[in-house]
């Protein structure tokens, strides 16, 4: 695509809503959606002229009390099985306020603790890793159980396989997303096909490739890509993504003892920015199942990582637009009920929730980071237009980045913001 | 290609192009001999009691390392089943051939005709704790480790008989201690570096042997693998099957180093000849004492020849004279050579080795037969083993649009 069309589109697309953006953007110089690293000074500034948006700071879906973090939905202890009688008292259980990192630092931990075959290994990973999740292992179960390798991607992955195959816990790291491309053969032919084509006999279950994804703000080309994607036709691994410090903790244990390879994406904005009190027991939380975060009746909104606070933004300008955006807002649509579902687990889908929502909502938008051609949302657009086809009453719509590098200088114009997200949901509702 | 020649020679003729001649690091003065038939009695032959030999003094070329001693013990025992051994799979890789141009075998399908010393020296060598991995040549490593011969046959048919079901096909068959044949040109060699991990983790005395061939000694994860191994000191032998070509291309044309087994750098490395058998046995003896001793990891560069084309769809003659072939087979051929020993040196009669051809083709042409006679796999396991049982996906597409699997 030349640049000459990428600009005209751009135009085209925001030229129906110039105004509202430019108003927008007025009003959110003085904040920042997402982020959570605020420019020293910034709260000299006063408030914005609209009050505060949710970012991930503020984000209701991010628990912050005790109770509300030992109330995780789906959350299963594993000192617990299945006949234990149902918790509905959370007495007895600690949590502690952790980042993300520190969650995946302390899921690492419980992993090397009750399994004396786990490893973990990585660039730089003994150090603590270049977004510190592991931080400490190496001092505290050693260094031949938590080690550095040297940079090689397609080894590394390689080297995984063959310790999971020999019935190890093998946790490996590759340093960004980004760079997964060198191990994509041993991922896809390797890990994913082992079962299969050993009849049976053997397989890299063992094996969890964890690996920062997602944009950053200013990651550029080789540092801000959302890879996911290019796993979906891998049949045979999982691709897992969190969105917080208690779903990374519990989808991540999860993961590591799930008997299939899972490539295990940690959205690296949220790193630091996602704070909440998660549990320190050992707890786990289901795979190939979708979280509904708000129930609704006329609009799924479905998405992953770090675009859920995104979305939670734009469900707010939609409901409560600010002074500046309300001329844009139809109060008609101000009182739609959407509902609002994180997927978390990219392959297997949860393919039944996300239809059945639909089948109640009759419209699906779908946000994600990576690029609009052959991204997951097109998977699953096309399946539940299979499916729901009866019951649609808008196309499926798919907010992403666009078809382009995810370029240093453009990354908060690729990138689906809550502006392009509302945009979306008001153009299906009105279909 | 033919382009790049005249390049290449226009280039020699320009003087200031041309190479200084270096004195290289191998004394490159004597080749590594590569007979089948070139290892001498030291005393007395005996029936009942083991015997010392001496190979050939070009047998082994070392690398950072003297090369593994010449004189070793043999039994007439050890050797009639390395023959029978040989016989069985030459005949087994023989009956694929015919079953592919009957085309009951259909898709990829690479034969080691020629290249049986290498698998079965290897086997005779090491104990069943060992692991092995290698690449698309594998069908011998296979029932050598633990398989059946109607095992291979059935999975090249693709029958539910086959030891991957009939679901993996030629470069796809696996046994307990070997972790498989695998398709991707170099892909398996890392991953024998994280065998030789975990076998080293838990403090075994074991070694694994993760084979590649010649053209894919060129891969980066090669050296990816090479450097993980020595820098944690891995239990791994990379053995390198050089039959002087990967598909059609000669190692001279694709490697700019051929010395394969002087390419670990801080890896030290032996160079054997993969003809003789006895030579094989006693690089693959010395190779695994090596890495179980602690010393990491080491080079194994196994000198063959395949008979055959690179798979069944390579006649195998553009590449080279059908003299070269015919030479090699009249003159270094493995199980020939092994038999030249076994009669040279009266551990068996002439009669008696007939009688182990001919057990070993009823042997592969029974198994042939029952692997024939085995069903093609279950519409049904088109789904299973893609992920553990009970943790799939709710259902997965089928082949139409309403096939639909529900797990």
């Amino acid at each position: 695509m030349s640049i000459q069309r990428v600009a005209r589109c751009w135009t085209r697309d925001f030229r129906s809503r110039i105004s509202s953006t430019r108003a927008f953007q007025r009003s959110r110089r003085h904040q920042s959606t997402g982020t959570g690293t605020d420019a020293p000074g910034a709260s000299l500034e006063p408030p914005p002229a609209g009050g505060h948006l949710p970012s991930v700071a503020t984000s209701k879906y991010l628990s912050s009390t005790r109770e509300k973090s030992l109330r995780t939905p789906g959350l299963t202890w594993t000192d617990e099985d299945d006949t234990s009688p149902a918790r509905e008292v959370v007495g007895g259980r600690e949590t502690r306020k952790m980042n993300l990192y520190q969650a995946v630092r302390d899921a690492m931990s419980h992993a090397l603790m009750k399994d004396e075959t786990a490893v973990v290994f990585g660039e730089d990973v003994a150090f603590g890793g270049v977004f510190r999740c592991t931080m400490g292992l190496a001092e505290e179960f050693g260094q031949e159980r938590v080690f550095n390798t040297p940079l090689t991607e397609q080894g590394i992955a390689g080297f995984g396989i063959g310790l999971a195959a020999m019935g190890h816990t093998a946790i490996a790291e590759i340093q960004f997303a980004d760079y997964i491309y060198p191990a994509f053969d041993q991922i896809v032919n390797e890990a994913a096909k082992y079962r299969y084509r050993s009849g049976g006999q053997f397989n890299a279950g063992g094996l969890t490739i964890r690996t920062p994804t997602m944009s950053v703000g200013h990651g550029g080309l080789y540092h801000s890509q959302s890879p996911e994607g290019y796993f979906m036709a891998a049949s045979g691994i999982k691709i897992v993504i969190p969105r917080s410090p208690i779903q990374a903790k519990g989808l991540l244990l999860k993961s590591i003892r799930d008997p299939n390879p899972v490539i295990f994406m940690e959205p690296k904005i949220l790193y630091r920015s996602a704070v909440e009190q998660v549990p320190v027991d050992d707890y786990e939380l289901p795979l190939g199942k979708a979280e509904v975060l708000q129930k609704g009746s006329d609009l799924t909104l479905l998405t992953w990582g770090t675009p859920v606070y995104q979305c939670e933004t734009a469900l707010s300008l939609l409901s409560s637009p600010p002074a500046s955006l309300q001329h844009v807002v139809p109060e008609s649509l101000r009182g739609a009920s959407i509902e609002f579902i994180d997927l978390r687990t990219i392959l297997p889908w949860d393919i039944d929730t996300i239809v059945e929502s639909v089948q109640r909502t009759g419209r699906l938008v779908i946000v994600h980071e990576a690029s609009k051609t052959g991204g997951v949302g097109a998977e699953i657009g096309a399946e539940v237009q299979r499916k729901c086809f009866l019951k649609l009453a808008a196309p499926v719509r798919r907010i992403t980045a666009w078809d382009v590098p995810t370029a240093l200088q453009y990354e908060k114009f690729i990138i689906p913001d809550p502006i392009r997200i509302l945009d979306g949901i008001m153009e299906t509702l009105t279909y | 290609m033919a382009s790049l020649t005249r390049l290449r020679s226009s280039l020699c003729r320009l003087p200031v192009f041309r190479l200084p001649t270096f004195s290289t690091r191998i004394p490159s003065f004597r080749s590594l001999q590569t007979s089948a038939d070139s290892t001498q009695l030291q005393d007395e032959a005996s029936k009942s009691q083991p015997f010392v030999v001496k190979l050939h003094e070009d047998s082994f070329r070392g690398y950072l390392t003297d090369p593994p001693s010449l004189e070793t013990e043999v039994s007439r025992e050890m050797l009639l089943d390395m023959y029978q051994k040989m016989t069985v799979m030459r005949r087994m890789e023989m009956a694929a051939d015919a079953l592919y141009r009957q085309k009951l075998i259909r898709g990829f399908c690479h034969l080691a005709i020629g290249q049986e010393a290498v698998s079965v020296g290897l086997e005779s060598a090491i104990s069943w704790e060992d692991l092995v991995i290698t690449a698309y040549r594998c069908h011998p490593f296979a029932v050598l480790r633990g398989g059946t011969i109607k095992g291979v046959i059935g999975e090249l048919l693709g029958r539910q008989i086959g030891m991957s079901h009939g679901k993996g096909g030629s470069m796809h068959i696996f046994t307990p201690r070997f972790f498989g044949g695998n398709g991707i040109v170099g892909a398996q060699v890392p991953v024998g570096a994280g065998l030789a991990f975990a076998q080293q983790y838990r403090g075994q005395k074991n070694a694994t042997f993760a084979l590649y061939g010649d053209g894919a000694s060129n891969q980066g994860q090669v050296f990816e693998a090479y450097n993980m191994a020595k820098l944690w000191n891995l239990p791994c032998v990379f053995v390198c099957e050089n039959n002087k070509y990967g598909m059609g291309t000669s190692a001279e044309r694709s490697s700019s180093n051929t010395e394969y087994f002087t390419r670990g750098d801080k890896i030290p490395g032996i160079q054997a000849n993969g003809m003789d058998i006895i030579a094989c046995r006693q690089a693959v003896k010395f190779a695994k004492e090596w890495v179980t001793a602690g010393k990491g990891p080491l080079l194994l560069e196994f000198v063959t020849y395949r008979y055959g084309g690179h798979s069944m769809s390579d006649p195998g003659t553009t590449y080279r004279t059908r003299e070269e072939v015919q030479k090699m087979r009249s003159t270094q051929d493995p199980i020939r050579g092994l038999q030249h020993y076994i009669e040279q040196w009266g551990l068996a009669s002439e009669e008696e080795l007939k009688k182990i051809d001919k057990e070993a083709k009823a042997e592969v042409d029974e198994a042939v037969e029952e692997a024939k006679k085995s069903p093609e796999p279950l519409e049904k396991d088109l789904w299973t083993d893609i992920y553990y049982k009970g943790t799939e996906p709710p259902f997965m597409r089928g082949r139409e649009r309403e096939e639909v699997h529900y797990y």
